[in-house]
């Protein structure tokens, strides 16, 4: 593999971690904290790339500096995610606390349902197109190789959000008491902390993160319906390798994946179909929990 | 403990359950058909990543032609209302779901539903799943959108049609107009999704190439997932290649995020794209599609259609209507409706010089086979397949979106006449194509 | 099992049987692929007593489909009791063999893994071409020990053997359930190591209620593969196992009975849906569901207090 072809596969993997990244983090947060395997972030996602198909096309079609489009963009689909998760959270999660794990689940899915439905309802059935922040970002030239500044954008905004995140749970207060959450709820509770006020703000940090994630690639894809079919899973099989709960997991995850996919289109482009669910299942092989676990105590 | 732990679980069990076959039973008993009417079902994608490029606006050109055909506006000699002076009442299902599914909707609009015909289907599994179904019910289908040629390879069918040509003459033709345009290219790569319509394009492809040119070679053969969205790592693999040329079966979603990412990273500049169903595309792209871009449209639909009195017409109510011009999905639905009316007033005339009477299915089917007319699409004929399966001509043109209209359009069509691009009767697509295409009259 | 459950089982065994007679075409095709599914979800429920979940049954179920189709057209059997034979069967080796593996996991990556695999299997299919990739193979017209039924004949038969095949399933399973490891699946959901300290090993239990839900579902693939006559890699992808979750938790994992009444609640809503709302299906379906779980607890409801505090749970 030439020198050339190994740097692609870097730029793509990391891209595509990235990508991975973004989206997973949010799911990571919410299970870690609420230990929920939320389905509906799916839709979380979905919306962010709507909303931000819907701001993109009110805003780029009027000629204002496009730094103003990538900004409004970013916050209108932050600002659905708040007012979904807000709604979900107080709508119907807090009904079903206490429940079996499997039940929540399957909750989060009959809202993922729902929620399809309510974005043809809002949007309709046809597709949206809102490429102009990508192409507006311009490429640069490396060799052969062309890489969009987009993509660029793409990795650095994913090390930011990591940066912040990790920030935010190691050096505020916040964050420590999330941290203390999920360890161990109850005790967190007999400390005195606001358990239920904590969940509802993970829970549309969570939402917020995954519309990020929406509007983010919505420029790269085609916005249209059963995005979130796809993006549900990948988060998931990230989630699963890095270990639920865990940022750095997510990290990892993002990135053993992100390279790895890349590799297999480049070198051995049959397998690529499976590459994510043969490398989840190896690594759950090795680590039955996922690869940053947290020690739990054996009940007896 | 065999039905639940409590009494009331229980009956809460076969209340839910009641209630569900309660309301499904009235609209079975809504359902039966008058003496007047023809009842027809539609299926196409109303849901989900194929809805929005061909199974809404192959429902939009059903409902609008069945509009027009029962208001008795249809060009002629479709101009009788309905089917044979019968009004045309129609039922629209989503095609989504999983095979299981698709069989039980199919079931029940046939045997609950009592339609006289139904008409659709755009994935190749639901057809290929639907046909013996059809066969085993007696029910008159049209299929409408589905591509793969083993529908009546198989085996002969009796109530199963297919007026629009399968996916073999899109390949085919996109080899020969290659080869005509660009006779100096000496390498091609491919990106297709990596699923049946993917991998049986690919395959057309590449076997017409080694047959018209065998010369040239194959670079990178790419397969992502289908709706994967994202293509940054086989952009990167395609600019580094040397090829000249890029096929790809891609269609609306995958097509539009693909070209978008590529034209950030000018892979546009390095290679010309065929798109076999780059048509369906063109009016949302606009000038985001690269000019030059080969572009198909399974068949000559929209701006490869001929010119004809029909197809301004059929442009005008879809787009006074649908705000968008017909894409290929609604051509083909359209000549589908209008086969299946040729075809029922054929066998009403034959049966009942009063025109009353009501064909039976079986008179329907007889009339069906080897028919041939012409529509919004130009002529076609159900010359294969046992009388089944239509072959049309097709047409590849070259996209160029012009700057001073600020309309796309597509130049430099060829036509291919149908014979040239279709296998003869009683030959199999693959077969005829590894063969070396003989019998083909370009 | 106690008398006014022996007359319950006879009676409703009687009324499907006989509904076969009496019911229109299409309610019987419905019902004959609901009862179908049900036998997943009856596995489903095996293992959800030792507290595990499977995203994966999918696989099995694909499994057992495939093996029909395939023995179909290169072997050229037709007899549709060899056929779910050989489906069950497949599906059980393969079971017996990933359980190696899925027997050391729990709860959510349990699910995860169970749901890797059978996305593996589903990758496999779509790339291989001579299986018909994402289009599938269709599956040849059954016959019964020699009688060869057609159209309408051919429903009834399908319909009266897969009623057959699910009252075998549910006594046999309803047997395993008052066995000694049966019952052993509700103190390995509470608490493993305790059983282990008593002297049962725990990752056999689990190895065997793998391998029953894995040849239920098997079966459950073959006959549905039967009655619908076609066979996709869709079988094998996720949401397919998602929904026989579903509908597991729709109908309670309390009882045997359960997993064919929710099935079939299941289709007809479904079916509902599609009529009613040509577009907006999967919302009313999300809704029914949403509002089920919330406030018509049934099944789902004896089954929690079951779980959380135990009670009610009376022996078999």
């Amino acid at each position: 593999m030439s020198v050339l072809s190994a740097f692609a596969v870097l730029i793509d993997g990391l891209v595509y971690a990235a990508y991975l990244f973004i989206v997973a983090i949010g799911l990571t947060l919410i299970f870690g904290v609420m230990k929920i395997l939320n389905v509906a972030h799916g839709s979380f996602f979905t919306f962010g790339a709507y909303g931000a198909a819907s701001a993109v096309g009110i805003y780029f079609n009027r000629g204002l500096p496009d730094a103003g489009g990538y900004l409004l963009m970013v916050l209108f689909a932050m600002a659905l995610g708040l007012v979904l998760g807000l709604i979900l959270e107080r709508g119907i999660m807090r009904w079903v606390y206490g429940r079996d794990e499997v039940v929540m689940v399957l909750v989060t899915y009959a809202a993922f349902l729902i929620l399809e439905d309510v974005v043809i309802l809002v949007w309709g059935p046809g597709s949206y197109a809102t490429y102009q922040p990508l192409l507006a970002a311009g490429n640069i030239e490396i060799g052969e190789l062309v890489v969009s500044n987009y993509d660029l954008g793409l990795i650095a905004a994913a090390a930011v959000l990591a940066a912040i995140y990790y920030w935010a749970l190691k050096f505020t207060r916040y964050g420590r008491l999330l941290t203390a959450v999920i360890f161990d709820r109850e005790t967190a509770a007999a400390f005195g902390i606001n358990v239920r006020v904590v969940y509802t703000v993970t829970f549309v940090i969570g939402a917020m993160l995954g519309a990020l994630g929406g509007a983010i690639m919505a420029p790269k894809i085609a916005v249209t319906l059963g995005i979130g079919v796809e993006v549900i899973v990948l988060a998931f099989a990230v989630v699963a390798i890095g270990g639920m709960g865990s940022i750095e997991g997510a990290l990892a995850g993002a990135l053993i994946v992100g390279i790895c996919r890349a590799a297999t289109v480049h070198l051995v482009p049959q397998v690529e179909l499976f590459v994510i669910y043969a490398v989840m299942a190896l690594v759950l092989m090795i680590r039955p929990y996922g690869l940053f676990v947290r020690a739990q105590p054996r009940k007896i | 403990m065999l039905f639940g732990g409590s009494a009331r679980g229980r009956a809460c069990c076969w209340l839910v359950l009641f209630v569900s076959w309660l309301g499904v039973v009235p609209t079975q008993a809504q359902n039966a058909p008058s003496g007047g009417t023809v009842k027809l079902g539609i299926v196409s994608f109303l849901t989900g990543p194929a809805a929005a490029p061909f199974g809404i606006p192959g429902r939009n050109g059903a409902e609008i032609m069945i509009e027009a055909m029962n208001a008795g506006k249809v060009p002629a000699p479709f101009n009788k209302p309905g089917f044979g002076g019968s009004t045309i009442e129609a039922k629209y299902i989503d095609e989504t779901g999983s095979t299981a599914n698709v069989v039980t909707e199919f079931r029940n609009l046939v045997q609950r539903d009592q339609v006289d015909a139904v008409v659709g289907y755009v994935s190749s599994g639901s057809c290929l799943a639907v046909t013996p179904v059809a066969e085993e019910l007696r029910a008159l289908t049209v299929l409408y959108d589905c591509g793969t040629p083993r529908i009546f390879e198989e085996k002969p069918r009796s109530y199963v049609f297919r007026v629009s040509p399968h996916a073999t003459m899109d390949n085919v033709a996109a080899a020969r107009y290659l080869l005509a345009k660009k006779s100096d290219v000496t390498s091609y790569s491919g990106i297709n999704q990596n699923y049946a319509w993917g991998q049986d394009s690919w395959r057309d492809f590449t076997a017409a190439m080694q047959v018209l040119a065998p010369n040239v070679a194959v670079d990178k053969v790419l397969f992502p997932k289908l709706f994967a969205g994202e293509y940054g790592a086989e952009i990167s693999t395609l600019l580094t290649s040397k090829s000249q040329v890029l096929h790809t079966s891609f269609y609306d979603g995958d097509l539009e995020a693909f070209i978008y990412q590529g034209q950030a990273r000018a892979l546009d500049k390095r290679m010309t794209i065929i798109a076999t169903t780059g048509e369906a595309a063109i009016w949302r792209l606009r000038d985001k599609m690269p000019s030059g871009t080969i572009v198909g449209a399974r068949g000559p639909h929209g701006p490869l259609a001929p010119d004809s009195e029909f197809n301004r017409w059929f442009q005008k109510i879809y787009s006074d209507r649908y705000s968008i011009p017909p894409t290929y999905p609604a051509y083909q639905m359209a000549m589908s409706l209008l086969g299946l009316k040729l075809a029922y007033e054929k066998a009403k005339t034959e049966k009942d010089k009063t025109g009353e009477a009501k064909p039976t299915t079986d008179e329907v089917a007889a009339a069906f086979k080897g028919i041939e007319f012409e529509g919004p699409s130009g002529s076609v004929k159900l010359a294969i397949g046992d009388g089944h399966q239509g072959i049309s001509e097709t047409a590849y043109g070259t996209y160029r979106f012009n700057k001073e209209k600020n309309e796309p359009e597509i130049v430099d069509i060829v036509r291919f006449p149908a014979e040239c691009v279709n296998p003869p009767a009683g030959v199999k697509a693959d077969d005829w194509i590894k063969g070396g295409m003989k019998g083909a009259k370009c | 099992m106690a008398r006014r459950d022996r007359i319950a089982a006879g009676s409703a065994f009687v009324a499907a049987a006989a509904a076969a007679f009496v019911l229109p075409d299409w309610m019987i095709s419905l019902a004959t692929i609901a009862l179908a599914n049900g036998l997943v979800v009856l596995g489903l429920i095996v293992m959800w007593r030792a507290g595990l979940v499977s995203f994966g049954q999918a696989l099995y179920y694909c499994m057992g489909g495939y093996a029909v189709a395939l023995l179909g057209r290169w072997a050229g059997v037709t007899d549709a009791f060899l056929l779910v034979l050989v489906g069950g069967l497949s599906a059980a080796v393969v079971s017996f063999l990933v359980g190696f593996l899925l027997a050391r996991y729990r709860e959510i990556f349990f699910a995860m893994l169970s749901l890797a695999l059978s996305m593996i299997l589903y990758g496999l299919l779509v790339k291989t071409e001579s299986l018909g990739s994402t289009d599938g193979l269709n599956v040849i017209v059954p016959t019964f020990l020699g009688y060869a039924p057609h159209r309408e004949k051919l429903l009834v038969a399908l319909y009266l053997l897969v009623v057959v095949v699910c009252a075998a399933a549910a006594l046999l399973t309803h047997a395993y359930f008052r066995s000694l490891a049966g019952a052993l699946a509700i103190p390995v959901r509470d608490n493993e190591i305790r059983v282990e300290f008593l002297g049962m090993s725990v990752s056999r239990l689990i190895h065997t209620k793998l391998v029953i839900s894995g040849m239920l579902a098997g079966i459950g693939g073959a006959l549905a593969a039967l009655a619908v006559g076609h066979v996709d890699p869709n079988m094998s992808y996720w949401t397919t196992s998602g929904e026989f979750v579903f509908i597991t938790i729709l109908a309670g994992a309390g009882s045997v009975g359960a997993a064919f009444v929710g099935s079939l609640a299941f289709e007809s809503v479904r079916s509902f849906a599609f009529a009613m709302l040509p577009q907006l299906w999967q919302m009313l379906l999300g809704s029914v569901l949403l509002l089920t779980i919330l406030f018509l607890p049934q099944g789902l409801g004896s089954l929690i207090k079951r779980l959380h505090w135990g009670r009610g749970a009376k022996a078999p």
